[in-house]
């Protein structure tokens, strides 16, 4: 990819200026000034949420109810900060995180685009995310919080069940996210088919780059199911529709398939772009290609696209015959095959390269390992009839966090280790980001792997409080979680430290292995990336 | 215009053209969003799905010794102010043979209500097999003031469950009914010809709305 005949731009005399700070950071239409204003985002929700899970932790450290006690309904108050954890975490961290912040960065660097397709529909996609997150504060803090779970199944999120305004503020919070998201995918899905540079095929894209490009299709495929149902549940709540009233004829399970139908490919939207940019930081650190290119990039494909027929996995319980769950079990199980080809594919490229492991190549290495160990325990959940058992308890929370939180938020890091030399022009102090590694992953799996226990041993979710029997495992996951914040913490003076006192950094600073066309323009790069657009020749690429 | 210009005005173009597509995709899936309300409605109708039972004009004439208990089981919205139970608990029924069994319904409250109920039968996998053929769930249901109406409902259970040996272990099918206020545009012209005294008091218990099959929009049969 290096091989292009694009020379390196400094900053140049001719239209390379940079507008005015208010234009620039409110109207911004550059792709990587509005990146860099989807990661400001995700990283103040993320603190926030983040915040919320350490309140969490600390009422569920010891039995009965201490830290909340304050509020009139404590369980209520419980229910509600586990709601606006999980939508916080999931729209306003992960996807701004991985789509809006690391796609909108390196994807148009990377295919050798001088900007999005729709710079300014770039603009609107993200001004739309930040109402969807004030909003969903809003939603926490007027009409008495949401409590119904990230998943605001039917009736309790319905008037009978929330009859207050904060279920009509969460579900605008998402109509807005939502739309923006949509709006983002179209802009990728458009500058990803047209806007590649001359000799950048389809299979000579970076997997980064598919791993977008997929994502974006699920996007546009998921994300209308969602805003269809919840317009349905807002008619409901407000205008006296019946969609999922049985009183007017309606059906509450058909909301948990539509929803469902969102919510699984949503999972795959939060981890596929982290596979991409594992990819990326493998390779680069292993000083190979990765191994099994078109295996890799159809492997996300085909996660995606068997993505969308497994949803009903999410409800072994309302009640399917057996055949039913047959089905949906075997199909959950078929996903296993495409992520085992990424997870032994990144084995293969490091297999005899020349490894180094600097902080980002940690983060990538930590998904890969827990990534897998939260795969194995979704293998056991696919059955139908262990889920019947397991369903709803804390096993499942030790699961889905193991994938996300252990998964997309370390590809999160990765790809902040790897990319924020790139970025920013300064690299970071190598021992702090080790600091930071370790802590983090100390503190994650301190935090979520008993979780297994108290889940196997029957501990529900959604609950404030639990029987003294459960109390070790709960005290060690709230001391994990602790850990963890306080890494996160120390994570943001690593940013401080590394904007202000960083070390300057030229164009490629990984050296051999980085291949990619990012790192044949400078650090930071120029306002316009390329004056003249790079030309990709059939060799080295990838 | 230079030849870059023009370059760029056909990459516009196309830009437009392929987002363009991609608002298509986006308006046809809230589309099929909302088409999946009477789509999961056809499907759980025709395939029996989670219990839902079927609708016959009359019993088959075949009946066989095989015999399942049918149990009765109601239950209503807590909003709704009615008394719902059924008068037998249970029946043992051969397959095929055509049975009645009663509900009665107690409207407890000061005003007239109307009501509507869901049903199902578990286990579920029986839905396919249990047929009505005249039910009072088929409609809304007006209830004056202390009002008592008993309820019919006329049912068989197919005789050709007995030839799928999957079928073998339903040894007791439970039929289920909640009532629910009703907020239909028939509960609306009930409840005004209730406020007329000459009009009869209940109309259409029991009976299958004739012509495009039930009257509401509710799922199964």
């Amino acid at each position: 990819m290096a091989t292009g005949t694009h020379a390196a731009h400094g900053a140049h005399e001719h239209h390379d200026h940079t507008p005015g700070f208010f234009v620039r950071w409110f109207l911004s239409t550059n792709h990587k000034d509005i990146g860099t204003l989807y990661m400001i985002l995700a990283a103040c929700a993320g603190l926030i949420g983040g915040a919320i899970s350490v309140y969490m932790r600390l009422e569920l450290m010891n039995p009965g109810v201490q830290l909340m006690g304050w509020h009139e309904n404590p369980g209520h108050h419980w229910n509600s900060m586990v709601t606006a954890h999980g939508l916080i975490m999931v729209f306003f961290v992960v996807m701004p995180a991985l789509i809006g912040g690391f796609g909108n960065w390196i994807v148009p660097i990377m295919i050798g685009a001088p900007d999005m397709a729709f710079p300014r529909m770039n603009n609107i996609s993200f001004w739309l995310t930040v109402a969807g997150f004030v909003s969903l504060i809003m939603s926490v803090f007027i009409g008495g919080g949401v409590g119904t779970g990230w998943t605001i199944y039917v009736p309790l999120s319905s008037s009978a069940g929330h009859p207050g305004a904060s279920m009509d503020f969460a579900i605008f919070s998402l109509h807005l996210a939502g739309a923006g998201s949509i709006l983002g995918a179209a802009n990728f899905i458009t500058t990803i088919f047209n806007m590649r540079a001359p000799g950048m095929t389809l299979h000579r894209m970076p997997l980064m780059v598919w791993s977008i490009l997929v994502t974006a299709f699920l996007l546009l495929l998921a994300l209308p199911v969602l805003a269809g149902a919840i317009t349905m549940l807002l008619t409901d709540r407000n205008f006296g529709t019946s969609f999922f009233n049985p009183a007017g004829g309606g059906d509450p399970i058909l909301f948990l398939h539509l929803f469902w139908f969102f919510g699984h490919p949503e999972v795959y939207i939060m981890i596929l772009p982290a596979f991409g940019i594992v990819s990326q930081i493998v390779s680069t650190f292993s000083r190979k290609p990765i191994f099994g290119y078109l295996g890799m990039a159809y492997a996300m494909v085909a996660i995606g696209v068997v993505g969308f027929v497994v949803w009903a996995h999410h409800m072994f319980t309302v009640g399917m015959d057996v055949d039913t769950r047959a089905y949906f079990m075997a199909a959950t199980m078929v996903i296993a095959v495409p992520t085992g080809v990424k997870i032994f594919s990144w084995i293969a490229t490091m297999w005899g390269g020349s490894i180094r492991f600097p902080t980002p190549m940690l983060w990538a290495l930590g998904l890969i390992f827990l990534f897998t160990v939260g795969g194995v325990t979704g293998v056991v959940l696919s059955n139908a009839g262990v889920d019947i058992a397991l369903h709803n308890t804390y096993y499942v929370i030790a699961h889905f966090h193991y994938v996300l939180s252990l998964g997309a938020v370390f590809g999160i890091f990765a790809g902040f280790y790897y990319w924020i030399g790139k970025m920013s022009g300064r690299q970071y102090n190598e021992t702090f980001g080790k600091i930071h590694f370790w802590t983090t992953f100390i503190g994650v799996n301190l935090a979520f792997f008993p979780m297994h226990f108290s889940g196997l041993a029957g501990m529900p979710r959604h609950y404030i409080d639990y029987p003294d029997a459960f109390h070790l495992w709960n005290e060690i996951s709230s001391i994990g979680a602790l850990i963890s914040f306080a890494s996160t913490l120390w994570w943001v003076f690593v940013v401080f430290h590394t904007l202000t006192m960083g070390r300057k950094v030229g164009a490629n600073y990984w050296g051999e292995g980085a291949t990619t066309l990012e790192w044949t323009v400078p650090s930071p790069p120029a306002f316009h990336t390329y004056d003249e657009l790079p030309k990709i020749s059939a060799s080295a690429h990838h | 215009m230079s030849a870059e210009g023009q370059d760029q005005a056909a990459l516009a173009r196309r830009n437009r053209r392929l987002a363009g597509g991609v608002f298509v995709v986006v308006a046809g899936m809230v589309g099929m969003a909302y088409a999946a309300v009477p789509l999961y409605d056809m499907f759980c109708r025709a395939t029996g799905f989670g219990g839902t039972t079927q609708v016959a004009a009359s019993a088959p004439g075949r009946v066989l010794e095989r015999q399942v208990t049918v149990r009765f089981d109601a239950s209503r919205d807590g909003n709704l102010p009615w008394k719902f139970e059924p008068l037998q608990r249970e029946v043992r029924v051969k397959l095929g043979e055509e049975k009645l069994a009663f509900y009665r319904a107690t409207n407890v409250s000061q005003r007239p209500i109307v009501g509507t109920a869901t049903y199902n039968v578990t286990p579920d996998i029986a839905g396919s097999w249990f047929n009505k053929i005249q039910c009072f769930c088929f409609t809304e249901q007006l209830l004056m003031p202390g009002e008592s109406v008993e309820m019919p409902v006329t049912f068989f259970v197919d005789p050709d469950m007995a030839k799928d040996r999957k079928y073998d272990g339903v040894k007791t099918i439970t039929l289920s009914y909640t009532f629910f206020e009703a907020k239909t545009e028939r509960a609306k012209e009930l409840l005004e010809k209730a406020q007329k005294p000459q009009k009869p008091l209940t109309p259409g218990v029991g009976e299958v709305p004739g012509g495009n099959g039930p009257g509401d929009k509710r799922k199964g049969g």
